[in-house]
C-alpha cells in the first residue's frame, strides 16, 4: 500500500478535479445562459410580442408562434393531464403488486426517455397522412403523449409518499376509492402533483423535433386548430439556420423567451415543492 | 393534513347512506378510468413502435435487410441504407458518454463527499438545470458559439499534432470543420450528464453510513471510500443511470442537427461530419413526400432508432428500478 502522505496527495488531487468539474457544469450553464442574454436580451423589443413573423428585412415579431405555442401546450395539458394523473394514480393504487402496474410503469419509464422525434413520426402517420395534412392539433396530441410519462412519473412518486394510514382512516369511514382518491390522496399530494405539471409544461414548450412533423409551423397568426399552425420552438429553428441576421436575431430572442420560461417553471416547481413539505 | 381529515369528517361522517349510494354507481367508473388511464399509456409504446414498423415496411420490402447494413443514401437514385446513421448515432452517443462519464463522477463525488451542506443543493439544483435546457437551444449555442470556438481552437492544435501519428492520427483527421461527430458529441455529453449525476447521487446516498464507517474507521480517505465502498456498492445501478444517459444522447434530435455537419457518409475521424437517425429524420423529412420511397425509408430509420433506444432504455431500467417491482 502506497504511504500515507502518497494517498493523502491522491484524496486531496481527487478533491480537487471533483471541485473543478462540479464548477465546470456551473460554468456551462451560465455560459449558456450569458450567450441568450447577450444575444437575445437586445432583440426582445416590444415587436417580438405583437407582430407576426414578416419576411426578412421588415420588422417583424413571434406572436404567432407564442399564441401558436400557448394553445397547443395548452391543449396537450388539456389531454395529457388528467390520463397522466389517472395513470399515475392507477399504478400508486390499484395497479400496485399487478403485473399490467408492473408492465405499464415499466412502459412509462421507457416513453419518458423514448426519442421525442419518434413521438412526432408516430404522429405523423397516425393522423397527419390520413387526414390529409399538418395540424395543430397533431401537434398538441404529439405534445400530450410528451408531457403524460412526466406526469404519471410525479403524481406515483408522490402518491406513494402518503401514509397509507390516511387512506385505511378513509375508507374504514366508508368512503368509496374515488372519494379516497380525490379528497385523501389527491389533496395530500397536491404539491407535488402540480410540481409534475409544471414540469409537463416546461417539457412540451422546448420540444421542437415531434413539431417538425405534426403542426409544422405557419408564417401567420392562426388559431385555426386545424390548419399549420406555429411554434416557438419550431420558429427558433427556421430562424436559426436561415442566412438573415434580422431573423436570427429574432431566433435568440425567442430562444432567451423560452429558456427563461423553462427554467423559471423548474426552479419554481422545486421551490413549491421544498415549501409544502 | 389537519384540514384533510377535518373535511372528511364534516364530508361523510353526517350522509354517510349518500356516500354509499353514489359510490356504488360511480366506484365502479372511477376505478375504470384509473385502469383505463393505466392500460392507455401501456398501449401507447405497442402502439408507437407498430405504427413506425409499418409506415417504415415498404422500404424494409424494398431493399429487404440489406436496408440496415447498406450504407448508400442516394436521394437521386432512391437507393437508401441506414448504416451510416446507425453508425453516427452510436458514435456520437459514445463520444457523449465517454465525455460525460468522469464529469459525472467527479460532480457526484462533489455533491455527496465534499460540497459543504449549504452548497450542495444550489449546486445540485444548477446541475440539474442543464437538464432543463431545450434540445434546440443547445443546438443554438453549439451552432453559433461552440462550433466556431472548435474550428479556430480546438480543432487546428489537435490536427497538427496528434492528428499526425500512425493508427490513432485517423481519429482526427480531416479540416477543422468545428462541426461534427467530436462537437456533437460534446454537445450531447452536457446534456446527458445531469441525469448521469441526477442517479449517480441518488444511488451513491442509498449506500448504508456502515459500510462507509468502517472504512472511514480502519483510515481510508474519503476517495478511498468513494472508490472502493460507495462506488462498487451501487455498481449495478450506476451502470443503469450511464445507459440511461446512452439512451438520450441516441434519441437526441435538435442539438445534433444544428452541429453534426449533416453528410451522410462514414468517417472514422472525431472531427468528421456526419449524420444521426434523427438528424436525418429531422433534414430529410421536408423533401420526402407522401408515399415516397424516401419517407418510409426514414419511417424505417425510425423504427429503428426505437428498437435501439428501446433495448438501452429496458436495459437501464431493469438495472436501476429492478427493485421497485
Amino acid at each position: 500500500m502506497a504511504s500515507l502522505a502518497a494517498r493523502r496527495a491522491k484524496d486531496t488531487t481527487v478533491k480537487v478535479i471533483s471541485t473543478a468539474f462540479a464548477v465546470l457544469a456551473i460554468f456551462l450553464l451560465g455560459w449558456i445562459l450569458w450567450t441568450l442574454l447577450s444575444r437575445g436580451l437586445p432583440a426582445l423589443g416590444l415587436n417580438v410580442f405583437t407582430e407576426v413573423t414578416k419576411p426578412p428585412g421588415q420588422q417583424g415579431g413571434l406572436l404567432n408562434a407564442i399564441v401558436g405555442s400557448l394553445i397547443q401546450i395548452g391543449i396537450a395539458m388539456v389531454i395529457g393531464g388528467p390520463i397522466g394523473i389517472f395513470c399515475g394514480t392507477f399504478l400508486a393504487e390499484n395497479g400496485k403488486g399487478t403485473k399490467i402496474g408492473a408492465a405499464a410503469r415499466f412502459v412509462n419509464d421507457i416513453l419518458l426517455s423514448a426519442p421525442s422525434i419518434l413521438v412526432g413520426l408516430f404522429i405523423y402517420t397516425l393522423l397527419v397522412v390520413p387526414f390529409g395534412g399538418f395540424s395543430g392539433w397533431a401537434g398538441s396530441l404529439a405534445l400530450a403523449i410528451l408531457v403524460i410519462p412526466v406526469i404519471v412519473r410525479t403524481t406515483e412518486d408522490m402518491l406513494n409518499l402518503v401514509p397509507v394510514g390516511l387512506r385505511e382512516a378513509a375508507f374504514a369511514l366508508g368512503a368509496p376509492q374515488w372519494k379516497v382518491v380525490m379528497f385523501i390522496t389527491w389533496r395530500a399530494a397536491r404539491a407535488g402533483i402540480v410540481t409534475g405539471i409544471l414540469l409537463a409544461i416546461a417539457r412540451a414548450a422546448g420540444e421542437t423535433a415531434p413539431l417538425l412533423f405534426t403542426s409544422l409551423g405557419n408564417n401567420a397568426l392562426s388559431t385555426d386548430l386545424s390548419k399549420p399552425m406555429a411554434s416557438l420552438p419550431i420558429a427558433i429553428y427556421q430562424f436559426a439556420g436561415s442566412p438573415f441576421d434580422d431573423w436570427v436575431s429574432l431566433a435568440w430572442a425567442g430562444a432567451l423567451l423560452i429558456t427563461v420560461g423553462v427554467l423559471v417553471l423548474n426552479v419554481a416547481s422545486r421551490l413549491f415543492l421544498a415549501r409544502s413539505h | 393534513m389537519d384540514a384533510t381529515v377535518e373535511s372528511m369528517g364534516s364530508g361523510s361522517v353526517q350522509p354517510i347512506t349518500k356516500a354509499k349510494a353514489t359510490g356504488r354507481i360511480s366506484d365502479p367508473i372511477f376505478v375504470a378510468l384509473l385502469w383505463a388511464s393505466g392500460i392507455f399509456v401501456l398501449a401507447l409504446l405497442g402502439l408507437i413502435i407498430a405504427e413506425l414498423f409499418q409506415g417504415g415496411l415498404p422500404a424494409l420490402q424494398h431493399f429487404g435487410l440489406d436496408f440496415i447494413w447498406s450504407s448508400a443514401w442516394n436521394p437521386v437514385t432512391e437507393n437508401f441504407g441506414a448504416l451510416v446513421m446507425i453508425y453516427g448515432t452510436l458514435f456520437s452517443a459514445i463520444i457523449a458518454v465517454v465525455v460525460a462519464l468522469p464529469l459525472s463522477f467527479g460532480i457526484a463525488f462533489f455533491l455527496t463527499e465534499i460540497a459543504p451542506p449549504p452548497l450542495k443543493r444550489p449546486i445540485g439544483v444548477a446541475v440539474q438545470l442543464l437538464a432543463a435546457v431545450p434540445s434546440i437551444i443547445y443546438g443554438m449555442w453549439g451552432f453559433f458559439v461552440i462550433v466556431p470556438l472548435m474550428a479556430v481552437y480546438v480543432q487546428p492544435p489537435l490536427i497538427d499534432t496528434i492528428g499526425n501519428l500512425p493508427i490513432i492520427g485517423a481519429l482526427f483527421a480531416g479540416p477543422p470543420l468545428g462541426s461534427g461527430m467530436f462537437t456533437a458529441g460534446l454537445i450531447l455529453a452536457v446534456m446527458i450528464l445531469p441525469f448521469i449525476t441526477a442517479m449517480f447521487v441518488e444511488t451513491l446516498e442509498s449506500v448504508p453510513p456502515m459500510l462507509k464507517e468502517s472504512a472511514y474507521g480502519i483510515g481510508a480517505t474519503t476517495f478511498e471510500v468513494y472508490k472502493n465502498v460507495s462506488v462498487p456498492y451501487g455498481k449495478t445501478a450506476m451502470v443503469g443511470a450511464i445507459m440511461l444517459g446512452l439512451g438520450r444522447a441516441l434519441g437526441e434530435t435538435m442539438a445534433v442537427t444544428f452541429v453534426i455537419g449533416n453528410a451522410t457518409r462514414m468517417s472514422a475521424s472525431l472531427f468528421a461530419p456526419g449524420a444521426t437517425i434523427a438528424s436525418t429524420i429531422a433534414n430529410e423529412f421536408p423533401e420526402a413526400a407522401i408515399g415516397s420511397l424516401k419517407l418510409t425509408s426514414l419511417l424505417q430509420l425510425g423504427f429503428i432508432l426505437f428498437v435501439i433506444s428501446f433495448i438501452v432504455l429496458a436495459l437501464s431500467r431493469a438495472l436501476v428500478r429492478s427493485r421497485l417491482d
